[in-house]
Parts: structure tokens; sequence; C-alpha cells
């Protein structure tokens, strides 16, 4: 990390890498980690029973979230495992021939999905399945007749996320669902991102199962929930956790109740506040876009202009390094798709996946807005992007040899 | 990535940044050298020139500009630094292991400084070439 330690105020400008807990979670939160501290499987004592109640109280403010019934939320650790149990566990409860044989069954995902969305179903394919995944085209959408002309008579599972995670563009998800209702298939989509900013209502938007995570939505780290669906169709899964019988056999283990019930308050307070949030994150990301790309040139925002959620934006800035352009503001938390953020040395798949050429995903930034952040500072962290851009082009000998007309791509670079 | 205070300052105050004019000035002059390295899809370009005073043989300015991370722009400024002053054979001994430690790079940014040395090198060869002076490397080559 760099260096924070500034008289500076620090910015954080990365909500959809983890936000912080709203106060009014860790307030509801604190009596379960002391007084209200009973297992919730403890059937025989009043210690158990508040406890169970604390639970049904937040499964139900995460099923009202999403227009689903309460029966229907399973809590996990987040959304990484509620993923891989949708995944994992609808390929194994919807094969086509046992594990050990070829053919198992065909999966539908895409090339910029989030890792705990790829890997999973890449173990698949290691172990018989076949999966297909997606292009998008130059705006990162995927859309509903990109997953038709996928479909085989084989297809058993469709998973692809409602918001990307690092452009912030939406698939067409609800007209997705229906193709997958279509045929049989069973829909899962990694909502990670697109919950707390935008409405839900699984039985409307057609959706079968459905992962969340408590830290992007100021809820607690080391929580989230799947939906799955009971009724038209009844969606079931292997779980891919023994032991206790939990969460209706699919998860167990004891439950996390202070995680959980910090879950559920996040999502209530969306209930009210959410539409209001939407728009003033909406209002602060334009302004943001607009003062940066008003006082620049050489610069474009990644992915579908509008498709988009309301609080991201990614943004590459020609002839500048991603990296560099952190440590020139580093009063300003953000990410970059930069090789050199990553031990990889690898640049974001997600800007590749576009098409975007690896020079212009080095010299990206993702800036992720959030519930405190504030007018002034949009303005404050816009002014300090141009000023670095300014200052690292100076020194850049890419933009020179722009300046000078001389094409770069047409440049024999050694490969280092 | 924690940087150390030597590539902090490097970065925020670069040394001998800029060049010795556009890119067909610098190719007529044969008193400059550059070295261009990298590639904009790896995310490190750095270029380096170097002006040889014809007399005395050594370098006596350099200038870099860089597109990369801070341990790239850091390395390409401290090598500027390196080799005002020095013969050319003093320049093509430096090694990225003195600019590693020199900056206390951390193991990741390695790469940063062998592009700075391939630079270095880059450079020195173009001059040579300009001049018709043969490297002290093919000779080497070709005594084995």
């Amino acid at each position: 990390m760099i260096d924070q330690s500034t008289t500076r105020p620090t910015i954080y400008f990365d909500h959809a890498a983890t936000t912080p807990c709203d106060p009014r979670v860790v307030e509801a939160m604190l009596p379960h980690f002391t007084d209200v501290f009973g297992n919730p499987g403890s059937r025989n004592h009043s210690f158990g029973w508040a406890a169970e109640r604390a639970i049904d109280t937040a499964r139900r403010q995460v099923a009202d979230l999403l227009g689903a019934d309460r029966k229907e939320i399973i809590f996990t650790s987040g959304a990484t495992e509620s993923n891989n149990l949708a995944i994992k566990g609808a390929a194994a409860m919807y094969q086509k021939a046992p594990a050990g044989s070829p053919s198992r069954g065909h999966i539908i995902s895409c090339i910029i999905e989030h890792k705990a969305v790829l890997d999973p179903c890449q173990r698949l394919e290691k172990e018989g399945f076949d999966a297909t995944f997606l292009h998008p085209g130059a705006d990162g959408v995927i859309t509903a007749d990109m997953v038709q002309s996928a479909m085989r008579d084989d297809t058993i599972l469709v998973t692809l996320m409602w918001a990307n995670n690092e452009i912030g563009v939406i698939n067409e998800i609800p007209d997705i669902g229906a193709l997958c209702h279509d045929r049989g298939v069973v829909f899962h989509t990694d909502a990670t991102q697109w919950v707390g900013k935008m409405p839900v209502n699984v039985k409307t938007d057609n959706i079968d199962l459905l992962s969340l995570s408590g830290h992007k939505i100021y809820g607690p780290k080391g929580v989230g929930a799947l939906y799955v669906r009971r009724r038209r169709p009844r969606v079931r899964l292997v779980a891919l956790q023994e032991g206790g019988g939990q969460e209706r056999g699919y998860r167990s283990g004891t439950l996390n109740v202070t995680g959980i019930v910090g879950l559920g308050k996040a999502c209530e307070l969306f209930m009210n506040e959410m539409d209001d949030e939407r728009e003033r994150l909406y209002g602060l990301r334009k302004k943001l876009e607009a003062t940066i790309t008003s006082r620049l040139d050489n610069v474009q925002i990644n992915g579908h202009p509008d498709k988009r959620l309301p609080h991201l934006t990614n943004i590459s800035f020609g002839f500048v390094e991603g990296e560099s352009l952190m440590m020139a503001t580093k009063e300003i938390a953000m990410s970059s798709g930069s090789a050199c953020t990553s031990a990889s040395l690898e640049p974001s798949y997600v800007l590749k996946g576009l098409g975007i050429g690896d020079d212009l995903a080095h010299s990206s930034l993702r800036m992720s807005l959030g519930r405190w952040t504030t007018p002034e500072e949009v303005d404050y962290a816009a002014d300090a992007i141009v000023e670095a851009v300014v200052k690292l082009r100076a020194l850049s000998p890419l933009y020179d040899m722009y300046k000078e007309g001389i094409d770069i791509t047409k440049i024999e670079w050694a490969a280092h | 990535m924690a940087y150390g205070d030597k590539v902090i300052d490097h970065y925020e105050h670069p040394r001998n940044v800029g060049n010795f004019g556009t890119t067909q000035e610098v190719k007529k002059n044969p008193q400059i050298g550059v070295g261009l390295v990298g590639a904009p899809e790896c995310g490190d370009v750095m270029q380096l020139q170097i002006r040889v005073d014809a007399e005395t043989g050594l370098i006596d300015d350099a200038r870099f500009k860089c597109f990369g991370c801070g341990s790239a722009i850091a390395s390409s400024s401290l090598a500027t630094e390196w080799l005002k002053g020095k013969t050319l054979d003093e320049g093509m001994a430096i090694k990225n292991t003195q600019i590693v430690e020199e900056l206390s790079l951390p193991p990741v940014k390695i790469h940063c400084s062998v592009l700075a040395e391939d630079a270095i090198k880059s450079a020195i060869e173009d001059y040579k070439n300009k001049n018709g002076i043969q490297t002290t490397e093919t000779k080497a080559a070709s005594a084995h």
C-alpha cells in the first residue's frame, strides 16, 4: 500500500472494494457480541431463542430488500462463498452425468466475471462440465441475445454478474433470467455490486440464485447471503460444506450471528434510503467525470456510457501509468487496472476483455463513491487527478510522441 | 506498494527530466545517444538520452522521460544522475542491482531497475553506433 501517513485528509473512493460499517449497523450488532450471545442452534433455552429471533429478523430484512421470501435466504461468509455454493452446488444437482464422466452439462458465464465466479466455473470444467465464457462488446454489456446464442441442449446453468465490479456496467439480467426460465436452465447472478444501489425483485427479475456481500453495503466483512428460489421453479443445490445441517442443510456451521444481524440492518437501511442515495451518488459521479473529461485530452470512460452503476467510474488516462497516478494522488484511495498495483504484472483482465489495449488498461483508475462522499471531496479529487495527469504527462515519453504525431502503436517495442 | 524514501524523493522531484530536442533533431545529432526501452503494453517505457563531449569522452548531460510506476520513474531519474560525468565504459558498467540497492526496491519492482540498465546500455550503444565506435561487448564476444 502507498503510505497514507499524511496530514492531508484521506478521501475514500474505493467503495467497490469495501465500505465502512454504518454506525447504525454496528449499534445493532453490539449486543450480540455480549448479551445476546447464544447459539441459534440451541433450541432448548432462552439464549438460543433470542439469537434465533435475531437471525429471523435479519433473514426478513435481507429477503425484503430482494423481494424474496425469508426461507429463500441462506447466510454465508460472503459473496465468494455464495458464488461457490450457487455454481458448484447447482452444477452437482443438475448434472447430466455423474462425477468421473465427461459431458456432465454446459455452463454459460462471461470472461469479465469476478474471479469468485470464473474460478469455480473453471474448476467445474476440469471436473467434466463444459463452460462457455461469453465475450462482451466494447461497452462491456452481456445481452440476452448473446446468452441465447450460447445456449445448448445440455446447458444447465447460466451465471452472470448483475453489475461489473471494475467498470460498473450492468448486464441485461431480467431478460437473461426470462430466457433461462423458458429453457429450464438455472440462473445465478453475482449481485455483489448491484445490491444496495439498484432495486431488486428476484421474482420479476427472473433470478434463481443471487449472491450478495455484507461489506460492500455498509455491513460487516465475513458475512453474505445466497438467495435460493423456492417456487416456480424450486431450485436445489448440493451443499459444499457439511456438518450440523444449518441453513436448511445448504450451509453447515454455527451462524455468524453478529455478522448476520449487521447484514440485516444494512439491508433494512436501504429500504428507506436507497433511492435518495442513488440519485445523490449519480450526481457526484457525473460531476467527477465531467470535470476530468472537460479538462484533459486523451481520457476515456471505460464501459457503456449509461448502463452503469451510479457510484462507480473507470477512467483511462492516455500516456500515464495508473500506479504512478495513484502515487501522485495518494491522499485519495482508489484502485487501478495497472499491473503495477498487483503482484501478477498483468493489467486488468476486465478492461482487456472489453478490447481495451494493455496500454490504456495500465492507465486506468477506478473510483467508487459512497454514503459519506461529499461534493467537496469530489471537487478536490478531480483537481488533484487533473494536476497529477498533467505532471505525469510532462514526464511521459509517450505523450511527447503523441504530440509529435508519432503513432506509438507503430513503434516496434522490445517486449520486456 | 510500500515505497522507500529515495523512490518517493525521485518520484516527487525527478532529476533531469526532458530531452535534447524532438525525435528527429535528436536522431540527427551525433553528440546524443538515445535509449528507448520497455513497451506501453507492459506499463513501462523509459527514454534515456545522453550527451557526450567528444573531446573528453565523458557523458556531460543526461535526460529522461518515463511512462511507468513510481519505481520506474525513480530508477530512470537515478540513472541520469549516475551517468553524468562518467565515461561510456563506466556507464556500461552500471548494474541494475546497484539501482535496486540504492532505491531499496522490493522484489516485485526489480524489473524497473533492469529496464533502467537496459536504457543506459541502449543509449550508450546508440551513441557508439552513431559515431562508429566498436562496443566493448562485441570485442569481448569476438574474443571467445
